[in-house]
């Protein structure tokens, strides 16, 4: 069996890729894209965490099965959002949306 | 349930047209009479059914009388006044009287106000607007069951009097002494209102005695046995109570000594003499004393008795026969009528005042019938002749008219309302020496005029006013010779008058042009003559004596019956006797009143055709009895009653003068004559001056020596506040001004982070939550 740390090691990997890609990209949708991948991430701690420590109980499946919801959720919103920005602003750049600003 | 609970249905409908018309339908003239009419006419068939309802409802254990509460009414502290209705033979007949004759003159009123016409009153809608009102007060009087409703819709009934006497207040005339309608509207109020204060110290009277104002309770036998024998003020206090509120009687019912009212009442329209100054407010007066007849007949009748005749039944009479020997020389066609609506508000009167009761009621219906149709038909008159002037006048005036004189002759009209002003002078149109010949031209309004004339003269057999008044004799005859005879010989004047009135308006040859001219007038107006003239002969049947020779029998004296039971079953104690007395008299029949009334009646015509009917007056002619006492030097005597006896002028120097005097001696006594000053004006100047003088003593010492102090204080204030200036501006200043500059500066520093774009700041919170973890291990790392 692949030890825990491995898969704490990738899902870290992953966060961190995804933390990078939600403070760095400057397209809205990839943004999005990255906010999925820190999701992912967690989900990956999760499914090891149940794995290795808890393989009776049905915890970490049942949490990882929410994110995946409401990740899924998050994302028709967000997309929502970014089509009617673009409608309204013709850009889906972050920096040039910036309406709120005094 | 029992339909005699809606009788407060029946004032309900005139009050709800009353209020449309006030608030919505005033801009349409059709539409507010009709409102006006169907409020009426719902009135009258709600009135139809209480009075058929009632007049079969079984007499119960001497108890004729349906009452039913409505609702607590007046609640002031621990007292209670409930309102509800009390439907009993007298409010049943008096029901069945209002909303007819309303309804008749309503309908006459479209015609009248020259509905559908260019010369349609300006101010149409608001006289049905007042009509409704009126209604709604009289209906409300009747059917509701206690004094101060009574009071209230008696006093709604006073306002709208006033409102439709000056009904044409704009109107005035050339000649300065006579009465415009606004000042007659006034003086009516005015006069009424003197004997309603009687009426209202009665009820207060009556409260502070019985401490209830319901009929239920102050007709209880225990109560008028209580107020029998209560002593009060020299007498007792149904004595009291009784004069008291005879006095609104008199007001309203224009009975001497404030009779002066009645007359004048004349410069409203005619449809409003015809229904409030003849048939039923003024009936209302009579109304009251039916309505209250327990009371007066426990009251001590001998106080204040004239030769033996009761005080009541005294003015009754002497009213009777003083106004109908005035209305001999009246001129005005409507003058006429309104003494002989005075005259025969005396007989009623009169005849409560001996204790007729019955007779009283009855002569109030049937009179209300006759002398509204006599009103109506009198309008119908003046109408036509008016606009046979008017025909005349656009003749003689057409081309006049036609260069520019138009505008100014249509608002001249609009303006005066119908009286007619030109440069030739005035013209009136109620003078009965401006007409004669109208019978050929107005022949509805001649034949029912007729009828009504015959009923009020008591033409035998055939008219209502025959059966009423020779009831009304009879019981006299019996009862007190002296009424008999005064009511007697002031029938025979009444038959007199009347046919001088028919002889100078309808025969001979028209005496001047307008005469000759006058239209018919509208059905509007002529179908409704036609309706009262058919109740002023057969409502008489109603009341024909069972003993009457021939034809007594064959109808049922139905009248006596109905509206008898309750005096017959309210007998106590005191009452008794006069009831008693009465009760007797009713059923035996006596011929020698029969007679004497037939003679009075036929007399009094025959004399009247005689003096005018077989050479009638041609223009310009004196009146022949007016000629007659001036041959034989009584020519001041007819002066006299022309000019009502004086009375308005007596009043005048007594009364009116004397008081405005007194308010000048006030105004003299505040104010001064003009330039100088009066008492109380002086005093209160002379106040002022001492005044001044003392608060320019006080401004001196202000001055000189408040004021030293004062300012002595303000440089004290100056010099430490200088002081504290300075410490200000260093020390506090210096702080205050730190703690911004510092903070503004802290602001300067930090703004680079805020720069609007979430990414920063996640950035930021990613580091800080680094920071804090690295925080943590460090931390961790030190303590192990």
């Amino acid at each position: 069996m692949v030890p825990l740390e491995w898969y704490l090691v990738l899902a870290a990997a992953l966060f961190c890729v995804g933390t990078y890609g939600v403070l760095a990209r400057r397209n809205a949708i990839a943004v999005l894209m990255s906010v999925e991948l820190m999701l992912n991430a967690v989900n990956i701690n999760l499914v090891a965490f149940w794995r290795h420590l808890e393989p009776g109980g049905a915890t970490g499946q049942a949490f990882a099965l929410f994110v995946y919801v409401v990740a899924a959720a998050e994302a028709a919103v967000g997309l929502a959002l970014v089509i009617a920005i673009w409608r309204s602003q013709r850009t889906v750049v972050l920096e040039d949306i910036n309406l709120l600003k005094g | 349930m029992e339909i005699l609970n809606l009788a407060w249905l029946i004032p309900l409908f005139p009050a709800l047209a009353f209020v449309a018309i006030a608030l919505f339908t005033y801009r349409s003239r059709a539409l507010s009479h009709w409102v006006t009419i169907s409020g009426i006419g719902l009135a009258f068939l709600a009135a139809q059914v209480v009075f058929w309802r009632a007049v079969t409802l079984p007499v119960k254990g001497g108890e004729h009388a349906f009452e039913s509460a409505i609702a607590p009414w007046v609640i002031a502290g621990v007292e209670r006044l409930g309102i509800g209705v009390y439907v009993d033979p007298a409010s049943t007949i008096m029901l069945f009287m209002v909303p007819l004759v309303c309804m008749m003159i309503f309908i006459y009123s479209v015609g009248y106000m020259n509905f559908g016409t260019p010369e349609v009153d300006p101010r149409y809608s608001r006289f049905f607007c007042y009509l409704s009102l009126f209604a709604m007060g009289m209906l409300g009087m009747v059917v509701f069951n206690n004094l101060l409703a009574f009071f209230i819709f008696w006093e709604i009934m006073g306002t709208c009097s006033y409102l439709l006497i000056g009904f044409w207040y704009d109107k005035s005339y050339p000649d300065p002494d006579k009465i415009t309608p606004k000042e007659a509207g006034l003086k009516a109020f005015i006069v009424t209102k003197i004997g309603d204060l009687f009426f209202m110290l009665g009820l207060a009277l009556l409260y502070a005695q019985v401490g209830s104002l319901a009929y239920h309770d102050i007709f209880a036998p225990e109560t008028l046995d209580q107020l029998a024998h209560t002593q009060f003020l020299g007498s007792t206090a149904a004595t009291w109570i009784a004069l008291l509120l005879f006095g609104g009687t008199v007001g309203k019912s224009a009975q001497f000594p404030l009779h002066v009212w009645l007359p004048d009442a004349m410069e409203g329209p005619t449809p409003v003499s015809a229904l409030i100054h003849a048939a039923t407010m003024v009936s209302a007066g009579v109304f009251l004393v039916v309505r209250t007849f327990p009371i007066f007949q426990v009251a001590n009748a001998s106080v204040l008795a004239v030769g033996g005749i009761p005080f009541v039944a005294f003015i009754g009479a002497f009213t009777a026969i003083f106004s109908s020997i005035m209305a001999i020389a009246q001129d005005d066609i409507k003058g006429v009528l309104a003494f002989s609506t005075i005259s025969q508000l005396g007989y009623m009167v009169a005849a409560l005042g001996i204790g007729a009761y019955v007779a009283g009621a009855f002569h109030l219906i049937t009179h209300a019938f006759f002398k509204a149709l006599l009103f109506l038909g009198s309008g119908s008159v003046i109408h036509g002749v008016e606009h046979g002037h008017h025909i005349i006048h656009e003749h003689a005036h057409g081309e006049h008219a036609a260069h520019g004189g138009a505008d100014k002759h249509g608002r001249h009209e609009e303006q005066e309302g119908h009286s007619h002003e030109d440069v030739e002078g005035w013209f009136n149109p109620n003078d009965m020496k401006n007409m004669g010949g109208l019978a050929k031209r107005m022949p509805r309004t001649f034949w029912t005029f007729l009828i009504g004339g015959l009923a009020l003269s008591g033409f035998p057999l055939f008219t209502a006013g025959f059966w009423s008044k020779d009831e009304i004799l009879a019981q006299a005859f019996e009862l007190s010779p002296a009424v008999f005879w005064t009511l007697g010989i002031a029938a025979g004047i009444t038959a007199f008058y009347t046919m001088r009135q028919i002889c100078l308006t309808f025969l001979g040859k028209p005496r001047t042009e307008a005469a000759e001219h006058a239209p018919e007038s509208v059905s509007w107006m002529t179908v409704p003559l036609i309706i009262l003239a058919i109740f002023a002969v057969s409502l008489g049947w109603a009341g024909i004596p069972e003993h009457f020779p021939v034809i007594g029998g064959i109808v049922p004296n139905w009248f006596h019956h109905f509206v008898g039971a309750t005096i017959e079953t309210a007998e106590s104690g005191h009452a008794a006797r006069v009831a008693g007395h009465f009760a007797e008299t009713a059923h035996g029949f006596v011929w020698q009143p029969l007679v004497l009334s037939v003679v009075f009646a036929l007399g009094g015509l025959g004399l009247g055709w005689l003096v005018y009917g077989r050479r009638p007056l041609v223009a310009g002619e004196m009146d022949p009895v007016e000629g007659a006492m001036r041959n034989v030097g009584l020519g001041w005597l007819y002066e006299a009653m022309a000019n009502r006896f004086y009375f308005d002028e007596l009043y005048q120097a007594v009364i009116v003068r004397p008081s405005i005097w007194l308010a000048d001696m006030f105004d003299a006594f505040d104010y001064g004559k003009s330039g100088g000053h009066g008492v109380v004006d002086g005093a209160v100047m002379a106040l002022g001056s001492i005044g001044k003088l003392m608060s320019e003593v006080s401004g001196w010492v202000d001055d000189k020596v408040v004021d030293g102090l004062v300012d002595l204080a303000g440089s004290a204030g100056v010099l430490l506040s200088n002081g504290f200036n300075g410490f200000d501006i260093k020390v506090i200043d210096g702080a205050v001004n730190g703690v911004g500059k510092a903070v503004k500066g802290g602001g300067k520093a930090v703004r680079p982070i805020q720069t609007g774009k979430l990414q920063d700041y996640l950035l930021l919170a990613s580091f800080a939550v680094l920071a804090l973890i690295l925080t943590f291990f460090v931390i961790l790392y030190l303590q192990i």
